[in-house]
């Protein structure tokens, strides 16, 4: 919202900015809008209407609901009591809370490392192109393409304790078999390894076109000075490609701190609540039972953004310093 | 979900076809009269969670005869379970509901909360002849809020092959100790013993409450001695290898699935299985699922209530009446039955036809009669709280997060804070 109204502004100033009679309306705002300017608002109109109906309305939808007590009696009636932050206080004083906001930590910082990581080698790998790297990187993307819950369910069967093949192979070489899904010790990190194969295209893709903006006589000069590969990526492309990195790394976070369906597929959170992340806690306090839950619900989903926009800001501020220095 | 995605996928291209077939009218029609108005008794809405049966099936032409003998046009529309529930409380929260809704039992107690639902009394409904486990489910503060429409439940289904080769007589089996010794012989001659669903949903409560029940243990008391030892049943037999370790991911699909690749001794499965058991690549078998010291176990009964939601317009509770009541006679229930295949007619008149012409489904009778209604002694809709409870601790116990006993003591914790 705030990209558009400053848009509109100057644009009219900038058309007007020789006759001196355009300044008066613009000092006072309460005087009538000039034509243009309704045209202006015309347009603007859709997009604003837009943005209230699906985005700040579900986001009041969401601080209303968690700040009410919904019983499910009081979501029918509509007579929910206004209980101010109960809410917040009983999903941060839950058992569930320190175990969910630590599976979050570690299933979205170990997923977007990794991604990131194999992403950017992926896309250094196919920089230089070679015969089929092109056939090569599309078939890279085919997780991005396939539904979450084909590939979700593929990888519960994988990693399924009795049938599954990963035990199969590790049987096949001597290897005690390990209970993927259904052990506490190694339910969070499934999920997570599922995740990243997920979302290594991602990194892929933007990265790879992140590369594109290098210029190729920097790496030739460089090369002629007789750096290494090694040099050459630490002091060529990690400082140009900072940042494509730096929004990659922010993308990837937020997709990843709402990551419902592949962990609700794998594990629906357990065993017990021992790869529930702060969305699947949502999820289940709100559809996952008998007896919807909505309150604490969106009380959770609120954390999430809160959470999401703290990192937002962080990014915000990286690339102020950044445009500064 | 995936039933979801399918469904909205459906939902779309017939709303696109609907779309078209309307732009083609509005075609040919373009300067005729109007001719072949609504039927004389107006369209009344229905809602049931049964997806799979279609616009062309047997299950859509028995509602609409209903509708026919009331005189009014019925519009079906059908959501997947869960689905279903949160629909019929915003649909109330929007003052749009439904006339009729089918719903799973355990949710008729939660909707009976909001006050969207009219009871049977006042729809002057006689409710005498249905069973009164069955009924239970469906009872809020000694009002009854709707009719059970069928019920299904579990029972222990074998693999006749496995049991003979490894030399076990179904009929010997009678309480735990009979069973776990039964589980042992068929381990030890090289098969599976036991396969059932102890996934952290509705569904891992619903297959350990026959066991919970079964060792005399009440819902109110998660963390009784009685509910110690039916769960320390389920631990142990995953720590001898008599039921694999996924079960702990198991839905009762996934369950059946396992049974079907002809591995298994046992499957705690339901009524909805019978016609797959029958196709099975070997032959099978049921037997009542046993209570600890013998006798059969009180399994938890599924299936759909019919309900009636409260209209601003009450002149349509007449013909709504009509509705009800058709799908409700002895006769309705046993078309109910043959219709689902996997239904039992909770009234005793309806079982009796029903055996008539299929006596092979004797054993799911039995089973239904002695079954209970998981939101009966008075739980309500405490009862999903509870539940909750309970497949954590579950969850918890097999998984070795922490022994049985702990984990049925944080469960009642749990369970007495959220309901209290």
């Amino acid at each position: 919202m705030t990209s558009i109204t400053p848009a509109i502004g100057t644009s009219t100033g900038n058309g007007r900015s020789t006759d001196p009679r355009s300044v008066a309306p613009r000092r006072g705002r309460h005087s009538r809008l000039n034509p243009s300017q309704w045209t202006a608002a015309t347009f603007a109109a859709p997009l604003l209407i837009y943005l209230v109906m699906f985005y700040a309305y579900p986001l009041w939808r969401n601080i209303d609901l968690s700040i009410h007590d919904y019983t499910v009696r009081a979501f029918v009636q509509g007579d929910a009591e206004f209980v101010g932050l109960q809410n917040y206080v009983d999903v941060v004083r839950s058992s569930t809370f320190p175990t969910a906001l630590r599976n979050t930590a570690l299933f979205t910082f170990g997923s977007i490392a990794v991604q990131f990581t194999l992403g950017l080698a992926l896309a250094v790998f196919f920089r230089t192109s070679f015969r089929l790297s092109a056939v090569l990187r599309a078939l890279f993307l085919v997780p991005w393409l396939l539904p979450l819950i084909v590939s979700a369910s593929t990888w519960a069967w994988m990693l399924n304790s009795d049938n599954g093949i990963v035990n199969a192979i590790l049987t096949a070489f001597g290897l005690d078999p390990i209970n993927w899904l259904t052990s506490p010790g190694m339910s969070l990190l499934s999920v997570t390894i599922a995740n990243i194969w997920l979302g290594i295209p991602f990194n892929l893709v933007i990265l790879y076109s992140g590369l594109q903006n290098i210029p190729d006589d920097l790496y030739e000069a460089a090369a002629l000075d007789g750096a290494s590969a090694w040099r050459r990526f630490w002091s060529i492309t990690m400082p140009l490609l900072r940042p494509v990195s730096a929004i990659t790394l922010l993308l990837g976070l937020i997709y990843t701190l709402k990551v419902v369906d592949v962990i609700w597929v794998m594990t629906t959170g357990g065993p017990g609540d021992t790869s529930t992340t702060l969305a699947i806690w949502s999820y289940r306090e709100a559809f996952g039972t008998g007896q919807p839950d909505f309150s604490p619900a969106a009380a959770v989903g609120s954390l999430l953004i809160v959470i999401a926009l703290v990192f937002g800001f962080l990014h915000l501020q990286l690339q102020r310093r950044q445009a500064t220095s | 979900m995936q039933k979801l995605k399918r469904r909205s996928g459906v939902l779309m291209s017939t709303a696109a076809l609907a779309a078209v077939s309307m732009a083609l009218l509005g075609a040919c029609s373009d300067g005729e009269s109007s001719e072949g108005g609504p039927a004389a008794g107006g369209t009344y809405t229905w809602w049931d969670p049964y997806p799979q049966h279609d616009a062309s099936s047997d299950w859509e032409g028995r509602v609409q005869a209903c509708g026919e003998q009331a005189g009014v046009t019925i519009e079906r529309t059908a959501y997947d379970t869960t689905a279903l529930t949160n629909q019929a409380l915003l649909s109330a929260q929007e003052g749009t509901a439904p006339d009729v809704i089918l719903i799973d039992n355990p949710a008729v107690s939660t909707l009976a909360e909001t006050g969207m639902l009219t009871t049977v009394e006042e729809f002057g409904l006689d409710t005498s002849a249905i069973d009164e486990n069955l009924l239970a489910a469906g009872v809020v503060d000694d009002e009854a809020y709707g009719i059970p429409i069928g019920a299904n439940t579990l029972s222990l289904y074998y693999n006749a092959e496995v049991l003979d080769n490894a030399g076990v007589d179904p009929a010997s089996i009678t309480d735990w100790d009979s069973l776990t010794a039964a589980l042992q012989q068929i381990t030890d001659a090289g098969d599976k013993g036991i396969t059932f669903a102890a996934i952290g949903t509705e569904e891992g409560t619903f297959q350990f409450l026959p066991w919970f029940w079964g060792a005399g243990a009440d819902l109110r008391d998660l963390s009784s001695p009685e509910a110690v030892e039916a769960l320390e049943l389920w631990k142990g037999w995953l720590d001898e290898g008599y039921a694999p370790n996924s079960v702990i991911n198991n839905s009762q699909n996934t369950t059946w699935e396992e049974f079907l690749t002809g591995d298994f001794g046992f499957a705690e499965n339901g009524t909805w299985q019978v016609n797959s058991a029958a196709e099975a690549d070997f032959e099978t078998g049921i037997i009542q699922l046993p209570a600890r010291d013998g006798g059969v176990a009180p399994a938890p009964t599924g299936g759909e209530f019919i309900v009636a939601p409260v209209q601003s317009d009450t002149s349509r509770y007449d013909v709504t009446r009509q509705i009800v009541e058709c799908m409700t006679t002895p006769e309705g229930f046993v078309e109910t039955a043959t219709t689902f295949a996997y239904y039992i007619p909770p009234t005793a008149e309806g079982q009796e036809q029903l055996l008539q012409d299929n006596p092979e489904l004797e054993p799911w009778v039995e089973a239904v009669r002695s079954a209970k209604g998981r939101t009966s002694d008075g739980l309500g809709t405490d009862y999903p709280l509870i539940s909750e409870a309970l497949w954590t601790a579950v969850q918890n116990a097999l998984s070795g997060v922490s022994s049985p006993q702990e984990a049925l003591e944080t469960a009642q914790a749990d369970a007495e804070a959220a309901t209290s």
